[in-house]
């Protein structure tokens, strides 16, 4: 797309600079988030790390974080596109603190700011590109969504992204309850990050997992997952296959 | 002593610190015929007057529905009421589109007072001549919101605008302190017994007044034309003749409704400025 027009409100002049302008590829990116809910609101875990292409660059990145009151994000993907979403909650936020009116954002509220904008930037061709988990518990009622960077949009009460998709979820359609207290529920979680970590090349052992309840929204402090590589196929590998390495 | 002379425009001061032509716009308000809104701690109430130009024409629609959770009476300019409906619609249905999520009416109400307050402050506008009582439910429960030409708003339990409106006010102010507990039935028959107050001295009948309720799990809507009667019924004695074939039953309207509209046009045409037409 190289063709040259100015458009009548003047802020855009399309040429071939312009393509640049686009996102057209994610540099450092996040791997897996996963989310679920549990009895006393939501839970969701994400490892801290940023990929740059293979190599695994950047070993402290905080992929969740807290929006208002009542919400917390996680993303993966790029890592600088979720940096300027955060940016756009923040100006949200103050906006909706500003009235001081006794009325505040809720995920609901959150999660679909997050599709329109999405999917708007989808529209332009110029996405962000991200997929995003929402979760947060509001007058009682727990809630937990998932945009993409194309702006699909839905709720669950299980969700995850990126390889968590395929190694997480089976785990999590055959094991989740609605009923599961907060430590069963962390279980759960680590179960899931625990395969993510042996699987999943971009992944890291060094995780948080956030907590959202009626009380408000907490994020641990970092911590590593115990991990076991000593199954005898391990030991020998090529013991089948002389010359393989 | 000035006021001739500081009230061509609306951004011209007096020397008394006055914009004459907000307060014109005021009286604007005072001239329509009358609305009235009461609010309890879960319902709100908007009635007014049914107030027709002629025999021969229908009456004007006063109250208008922004939301589902959001209703609005307005007194005055009925032409710039119309338009503020619709930027408040436009304002209620772009935020539940974004949001999903009903827009709060606190947040609906300062944005009419700043368009409001615009047209205060810009020499080739005029302010609106429309005074509008905004009645919505939110999280933080029901509410009721009167808004001035001149950009202020308040909230009130309960409030009347429009011409005879102070009979309709000092009957609520008598009655205000028990409206944040009322049931919703009693909400109604106190708006219609304020709306009666506001007629002086004519009959009430359900075909003078329009009466809109909302609340929790109850959207905005209409009453229709039968429930008012029954609520006016239980309190208006049935005057002698021809009441008697229109008691209880909406269908024989003929011979009241020819009764009563011969009453309404002598004297909506002495009390209604011709602007509201």
């Amino acid at each position: 797309m190289t063709f040259t027009i100015q458009i009548e409100n003047g802020t855009e002049v399309r040429n071939a600079e312009a393509d640049s302008q686009r996102t057209l590829y994610p540099y450092v990116t996040g791997t897996s988030v996963v989310a679920i809910k549990y009895k006393d609101g939501v839970l969701m875990a994400s490892d801290m790390g940023g990929s740059y292409g293979s190599t695994l660059r950047y070993k402290n990145i905080e992929r969740m974080k807290a929006i208002g009151k009542h919400s917390l994000l996680g993303a993966s993907g790029e890592i600088s596109d979720f940096q300027e979403i955060l940016r756009y909650l923040d100006e949200l936020t103050l906006n909706d603190n500003m009235w001081d009116d006794g009325n505040s954002l809720g995920p609901k509220e959150v999660h679909n700011y997050l599709t329109r904008v999405m999917y708007n930037r989808r529209n332009k061709f110029n996405p962000l590109w991200n997929t995003l988990v929402l979760g947060g518990v509001k007058n009682g009622e727990k809630y937990l969504g998932m945009v993409s960077m194309i702006g699909v949009s839905f709720e669950d009460n299980h969700v995850a992204t990126g390889f968590g998709n395929h190694l997480a979820r089976p785990i999590l359609r055959d094991e989740w309850r609605e009923d599961l207290g907060f430590e069963e529920g962390v279980k759960l979680l680590e179960k899931c990050m625990r395969v993510l970590l042996y699987r999943d090349r971009s992944a890291i052992n060094k995780l948080q997992i956030a907590k959202m309840t009626e009380e408000g929204v907490t994020v641990s402090e970092p911590y590593s997952l115990k991990t076991f590589w000593e199954f005898k196929a391990f030991t020998n590998p090529t013991v089948g296959a002389e010359g393989s390495w | 002593m000035f006021r001739n002379q500081y009230d061509t425009d609306v951004t011209t001061w007096s020397p008394t610190g006055r914009l004459f032509q907000v307060e014109y716009a005021m009286e604007a308000v005072k001239q329509g015929s009358a609305a009235i809104g009461l609010r309890s701690r879960s319902h709100v109430v908007l009635a007014c007057v049914n107030k027709a130009q002629s025999e021969l024409s229908s009456h004007q629609r006063k109250i208008f529905k922004v939301d589902d959770h959001i209703g609005v009476a307005i007194a005055g300019l009925t032409a710039d009421g119309r338009v503020l409906s619709r930027y408040m619609r436009s304002e209620s249905i772009n935020h539940s589109f974004t949001y999903e999520s009903p827009l709060s009416v606190g947040r609906l109400v300062v944005r009419l007072a700043d368009k409001a307050q615009v047209c205060t402050q810009r020499s080739w506008k005029r302010p609106y001549g429309v005074g509008l009582l905004v009645g919505g439910l939110d999280e933080s429960g029901a509410h009721l919101y009167y808004n001035c030409p001149s950009g202020n708003y308040f909230e009130y339990q309960a409030f009347a605008i429009g011409s005879r409106s102070q009979a309709a006010k000092t009957y609520l102010e008598r009655r205000y302190e028990s409206f944040q507990e009322s049931s919703r039935e009693d909400l109604i028959k106190d708006a219609i017994m304020a709306i009666r107050e506001t007629l002086q001295g004519e009959t009430l009948k359900s075909s003078l007044c329009t009466v809109s309720v909302l609340g929790v799990e109850e959207p905005f809507h209409f009453l229709d034309q039968e429930s008012i009667q029954k609520v006016i019924d239980t309190f208006e004695k049935v005057p002698e003749e021809e009441e008697d074939a229109g008691e209880g039953e909406a269908e024989p309207e003929a011979a009241p409704v020819a009764a009563g509209t011969g009453e309404q046009g002598g004297s909506g045409d002495q009390d209604v400025a011709p602007m509201e037409m």
